[in-house]
């Protein structure tokens, strides 16, 4: 019954998933205040802003909509690239499905919850139990905090400064980082599938969407996938 | 105002459609070595892609910033000293404060 667990050879610390969880859900949760300004300062209302972080619920995408009425772009491309953007989420979801085997209504919940923190946090538990714990403590504390701070930064926008002046500017990148350092740390083929990844995004930044980039950076796990299974059959999957 | 409205809608039906959609692929799917492979790995690919784009890109360009790239590594070195999640991530952002408030970038 330990699929998970085979997963995750190298995770022999102690599971703390809620308290890791709720770490995260708070420390991210407050760049919250920076979408909300930012939203505000790219001339959403502080309802669009709050609808966005209660509704879609994934940042990346958020920041990506405000970013193009910010410019003046179309809305219809805006819509479109921040959707895009969100649909990494659906291959998270493949990955948690078997992990959190939700069922009926749970499911439509569980959903909402499914982005890069809370996934994160649920695999890098070294059992099922503690991937769900994980994820929902994660889910949890986050939604919360970052429906707050969205409304706060909406409503304190040109109050509260620049984010930068906290650092708020690295803190997702920085909790991406030390989420996937343990999956770094445990093979050789996820140090070279996060280094092609890193290598595909910022090479196409300057010719695709905003937002495109980083999906295509699947390709690097496609290639991870196929170069660590391949070895019993030469024919490639399409 | 109303266009925004139906952008922030379609954004957020959007995003919750392919969470849906992913929780609910076939199990059986994951049953083939490859894509069980594939999926465990496109975390490691999209969250590295994703930490690289929000550190050293600005819209269509490559930026570094000082205080960006100083937070980053702070973060680095403090994983590297197996530091707790939020160590790493206070060392990342009190770094790159620091230097913002020191005028760098």
């Amino acid at each position: 019954m330990s699929t998970v667990t085979s997963a995750q050879p190298d995770a022999r610390a102690r599971p703390r998933p809620v308290r890791d969880g709720v770490g995260l859900g708070l420390a991210v949760g407050v760049s919250g205040v920076a979408f909300g300004a930012a939203a505000v300062s790219s001339g959403l209302s502080a309802w669009q802003a709050c609808a966005l972080s209660v509704l879609a619920f994934t940042g990346a995408s958020q920041f990506a909509l405000a970013g193009v009425i910010a410019s003046g772009g179309g809305l219809l491309a805006g819509t479109a690239g921040a959707i895009l953007l969100g649909s990494r989420n659906s291959l998270y979801g493949l990955r948690l499905a078997d992990v959190l085997r939700p069922r009926g209504p749970r499911r439509l919940l569980a959903a909402l919850g499914v982005i890069d923190e809370t996934t994160a946090v649920a695999l890098a538990q070294p059992d099922a139990e503690s991937s769900r714990k994980g994820f929902w403590a994660t889910f949890a504390t986050l939604y919360l905090m970052w429906n707050l701070s969205t409304l706060a930064g909406a409503i304190g926008a040109g109050r509260v400064g620049s984010p930068q002046a906290f650092g708020l500017d690295v803190v997702g990148p920085a909790a991406f980082l030390a989420l996937i350092w343990p999956r770094l740390k445990s093979g050789r083929t996820e140090r070279l599938v996060g280094l092609g990844g890193a290598a595909i995004a910022l090479g196409t930044t300057a010719v695709l969407p905003v937002g495109v980039p980083v999906i295509l950076a699947a390709l690097a796990a496609l290639a991870g996938a196929l170069a660590s299974t391949g070895r019993t059959s030469a024919e490639a999957r399409q | 105002m109303t266009g925004v409205w139906i952008a922030v809608l379609a954004t957020s039906a959007g995003c919750y459609l392919f969470k849906v959609a992913g929780l609910t692929v076939p199990q059986r799917v994951l049953a083939n070595p490859r894509a069980r492979r594939f999926a465990e790995l496109v975390p490691v690919a999209l969250l590295a892609a994703l930490a690289a784009v929000q550190t050293a890109t600005s819209g269509h360009a490559l930026e570094f910033d000082p205080a960006r790239l100083s937070g980053m590594g702070a973060a680095v070195a403090a994983l590297l000293l197996r530091a707790p999640f939020l160590v790493v991530i206070v060392a990342a952002a009190g770094t790159a404060a620091a230097l913002h408030a020191l005028g760098v970038s």
